[in-house]
């Protein structure tokens, strides 16, 4: 039974997610049986950077109207191809903030829902999410008849590194040409934007100290500074911290912020939801201060001390200035 | 201009949770429950759509009778009335038989708007609003930090990765799920919570919407997360403890 691999655009290129969306779609069957999917107004070199995959089959969904993305547009359009092309067992998507706005829809119109945010494939149709802002694993299984939707979490599959096979013919590639009409597409985006400058470059920066809820108060952030500075450190914070105005958008790591990989990162106060872990867990080395030692911050950190940050950071302040 | 928000009540942020004998869901005995963080963000830009144009600021929630307390604290807060979609089994169903109940209760009621939370802090599926856009034929916009009224509709900031963001115009009526942290969320006062008291609460049950349960996915069995890696915990007073991570860091991460 075939499987739709849905592939997203990143800066002209398919994105690194979609590729580890792709080891995902292989798990689940073979390469043969992966009709991955492009959409847009032109996608040659997309389509073409995908046949170079192990997939079956590459097709072009392509129209005028889905230039720049719209929910209508991909919901009617994508919709339109998995009906044309037979029964389809599997519809596979990276779990992005587009996927996020128009899968739940698209699964709905075909009587089915998505399966987000997925963490692993236990066999079947049986798929591992999180739940509790990652305190616990569920367990989710699909029942229907009809294509089962998934979307897969950043981080949870390893892209192949080299299965581009050097000497296999890149696979065909067809062009798919939706039905659609101006007035089905109900909303008008603009483009993207920036709110201001950015004055600092956390993307590159080879340690980072980060501050979560744990902190309570504006008034506590000095303690935090003093610690980052001790370790010649930039800071950076979780969403709520930022969310409450405390530190500027642009130090905040996570799904929503920033992608960071520094060599070390400090998480103080930081409990570790989903949202933040995809943001900071390809750092080198990982320390989580935190109080509750069921924190899913410790499941990926190197260090832990479970603790009262009020009590451990002073101390680890006046440890890191007595090692120099 | 008439808003429906739908909110849903979740554990709240400190409860420790346990996971309950039948393995699918967790303990909910002396489980201390709260609004949904972004439900409580859609909340309050609906208030503020309501003092800046005038209109009227509806919630609609489903679950057995624990969550009264939420609509309760929305109404303080200064919605203007509630509707309980009350059930028992909201566990029981997925996204779509969950949407599937709103859409019933809202339909009738015909909104310009319909606001939710971006996700539920328990559950995180993130698509509850997109569904229950679909079934009432509503364009929808996600991960949106602000809504501003408009001579054609509405004009809403969405947030994009990576610190960019987008903002997209539609028709009335829409539906807009909110991402947390683009308005200040406001305290009940004493008033509000006096006069939330005779405000009109009407209670609908799941058979009376003539939605049934069947899902077409089901959550199986909850468990502890598997280490991603073996964490080493330093132990002692906050100095020894400080002072072995140090230690660790210079010479086995090497990273200082």
């Amino acid at each position: 039974m075939s499987l739709f691999l849905v592939l997203e655009e990143s800066g002209g290129k398919i994105s690194r997610l979609s590729w580890e969306t792709l080891a995902a779609a292989q798990r689940l069957t073979s390469a043969e049986e992966i009709v991955a999917v492009v959409v847009g107004a032109d996608t040659a070199a997309l389509a073409a950077e995908a046949a170079a995959k192990p997939v079956g089959k590459v097709v072009r969904v392509e129209h005028p109207l889905l230039e720049r993305y719209t929910a209508d547009g991909y919901c009617a359009a994508l919709h339109q191809l998995i009906k044309s092309r037979g029964p389809a067992q599997w519809v596979v998507f990276p779990h992005t903030y587009q996927v996020r706005d128009y899968a739940p829809a698209l699964a709905c119109r075909m009587g089915q829902v998505l399966i987000g945010d997925v963490t692993g494939i236990e066999g079947g149709a049986v798929f591992t999410r999180q739940l509790l802002q990652g305190r616990l694993n569920g367990s989710v299984r699909h029942h229907e008849n009809g294509p089962c939707l998934v979307s897969v979490q950043a981080g949870a599959f390893r892209a192949g590194e080299d299965d581009a096979h050097a000497n296999a013919e890149p696979a065909p590639i067809e062009v798919f040409t939706p039905t659609l009409d101006p007035a089905q597409i109900r909303t008008r985006p603009s483009d993207p934007y920036r709110e201001s400058a950015q004055t600092v470059d956390l993307g590159s920066a080879q340690r980072i100290v980060s501050v979560g809820r744990g902190i309570k108060g504006q008034e506590n952030l000095p303690l935090i500074e003093a610690l980052a500075q001790a370790l010649d450190a930039e800071l950076a914070a979780s969403r709520p911290i930022c969310d409450s105005g405390w530190l500027p958008l642009e130090r905040q790591v996570g799904s929503s912020g920033h992608t960071v990989a520094p060599r070390l990162y400090l998480a103080i106060g930081i409990s570790g939801a989903i949202q933040h872990l995809v943001g900071m867990k390809g750092s080198e080395c990982i320390v989580a201060i935190n109080k509750d030692p069921d924190a899913p911050i410790f499941e990926v950190a190197d260090y832990g001390i479970v603790g009262d940050l009020f009590e451990v950071v002073p101390a680890l302040t006046e440890a890191v200035k007595m090692a120099k | 201009m008439k808003i429906i928000v739908a909110i849903k009540q979740v554990p709240s942020r400190d409860a420790q949770v346990r996971i309950a004998p039948s393995g699918n869901w967790i303990d909910e005995t002396d489980l201390e429950w709260a609004m949904n963080e972004p439900d409580a963000h859609a909340l309050e830009e609906a208030l503020q759509l309501k003092e800046k144009h005038d209109g009227e600021v509806v919630v609609v929630s489903a679950g057995p009778e624990r969550v009264a307390a939420t609509i309760r604290e929305a109404l303080a807060k200064g919605a203007d009335g509630a509707i309980h979609i009350l059930c028992d089994d909201l566990g029981a169903r997925d996204a779509l038989g969950v949407a599937k109940l709103l859409a019933a209760a809202i339909q009738p009621e015909d909104p310009d708007l319909v606001l939710t939370g971006l996700q539920s802090e328990d559950l995180g599926l993130g698509q509850t609003g997109v569904i229950l856009a679909e079934l009432l034929g509503l364009p929808h916009a996600t991960l949106i930090l602000h809504v501003e009224k408009i001579e054609t509709g509405i004009k809403v900031k969405r947030e994009l990765e990576e610190g960019w963001f987008q903002s997209i115009e539609m028709p009335l009526p829409a539906l807009v799920t909110m991402q947390s942290g683009g308005n200040k969320l406001r305290y009940s006062t004493l008033m509000g919570i006096k006069r939330a008291k005779t405000k009109d609460l009407r209670t609908v049950t799941a058979v009376e919407l003539g939605v049934d349960a069947a899902p077409v996915v089901t959550l199986e069995q909850i468990s502890a997360p598997k280490k991603q890696k073996s964490t080493q915990i330093l132990t002692g007073s906050p100095k020894e403890a400080a002072t072995a991570l140090v230690e660790k860091l210079k010479t086995e991460a090497r990273v200082l």
